[in-house]
């Protein structure tokens, strides 16, 4: 009867521990990214001017849809952001890297003020690619953005093939890249 | 004993329908402010006239809080976008706004948010499949309880009534 007992009382108790342990082991505020594999929400947004004074060059607003055919690096970032300060070397290291195949990066503002956003991109040597704005955090809620950094990557045909929530390294993009480029290529 | 017993049963159980009927509570909440006319605060300030809000315009209010009373916040810990004060909620809360009076329903609102975050943004996730479990487990966990709570007491009394004080 004893034995039983205790029978039972193991039988219901390992698996609610296994459950706890498992917990424990998981973040809490990881969000699984449920965007990729989905067409990449489309955006026209306003860039940035880096420098106020100096006179317009390029279109002021960036289209998505214009950049069918690239693979499209797409990060959301403020000057608040502690983790983008770290990341953005290895961004603008992966911007020069692929600027001869055709891979376009944007950054996209979240949440900041334009005065900040220059200061900090002055800070951390200058427009390495464009920045856009996003007011009312529109196209960030369309891209399901929990935070930033947020790192998006999109393939030649406008799907969304990686996003990362968090910091992202050389090494992470230039792998992510090349799987998007060739996945654009087997598509071809 | 045996009340006792379904009292108590009585008591637990009603816990998850008092839980059902948040968002019901949530929705007949009566809306003093709408976030449009809070917006037009600095034009109040600056001495303008109030702004009486039309009784649409409180029904579409009433209409969004109760589509953001469903949905997490992402960038907090288990509060709806309702309830959360960051400036992601309000902007959210503006998105489902915007779709509302666009002529959206509120279940195409909330497909829209789980297309962007997945099934996560729901707070309370759809009752099928794996998610039965949360449903369902709970209910069989207070069933079995109870069950081993009534034999036991049961088999005490039973044993007070075999063996006399000494």
């Amino acid at each position: 009867m004893k034995l039983r007992s205790v029978l039972i009382a193991t039988a219901v108790a390992l698996p609610l521990l296994a459950l706890f342990l498992r917990g424990l082991g998981m973040d809490p505020r990881y969000i699984p990214p449920a965007i990729p594999g989905q067409p990449a929400p489309p955006f026209e947004l306003e860039r940035m001017a880096y420098d106020p004074e100096a006179e317009p060059s390029e279109p002021t607003s960036v289209r998505l849809d214009d950049y069918l055919g690239h693979v499209v690096v797409v990060n959301f970032w403020a000057s608040w952001c502690i983790p983008c300060r770290q990341e953005h070397p290895a961004l603008v290291a992966a911007a020069e890297r692929y600027r001869d195949q055709g891979v376009v990066f944007f950054g996209i503002l979240y949440q900041d003020q334009v005065r900040n956003a220059r200061r900090w991109l002055a800070e951390m040597g200058g427009e390495a690619y464009p920045t856009l704005l996003d007011p009312g955090s529109r196209t960030a809620i369309d891209y399901g953005l929990t935070g930033v950094p947020e790192t998006v990557i999109i393939d030649r045909d406008g799907i969304v093939s990686y996003k990362r929530n968090g910091v992202v390294t050389l090494d992470l993009l230039v792998r992510e890249i090349e799987a998007a480029l060739a996945r654009s290529e087997e598509a071809a | 004993m045996r009340l006792g017993i379904i009292v108590l049963a009585l008591l637990v159980f009603g816990a998850p329908a008092s839980a059902e009927s948040r968002a019901g509570t949530a929705g007949a909440r009566i809306v003093a402010v709408p976030e449009a006319a809070m917006q037009g605060g600095e034009a109040q300030a600056q001495g303008a006239q109030v702004v009486t809000p039309s009784a649409a315009e409180l029904e579409l209010e009433q209409r969004t809080r109760e589509v953001a009373s469903q949905l997490r916040c992402p960038v907090c810990q288990g509060v709806s976008i309702e309830d959360s004060p960051t400036d992601l909620a309000r902007d959210m809360r503006n998105v489902i706004r915007d779709q509302l009076a666009a002529g959206r329903s509120p279940e195409e609102v909330k497909a829209y948010f789980i297309s962007k975050y997945g099934e996560w943004v729901l707070l309370e996730p759809e009752p099928r499949g794996f998610n039965l479990a949360v449903y369902v487990l709970p209910i069989l966990a207070l069933a079995g309880g109870t069950g081993l709570v009534a034999a036991s007491v049961r088999r005490w009394v039973r044993q007070g009534n075999e063996e006399p004080q000494p």
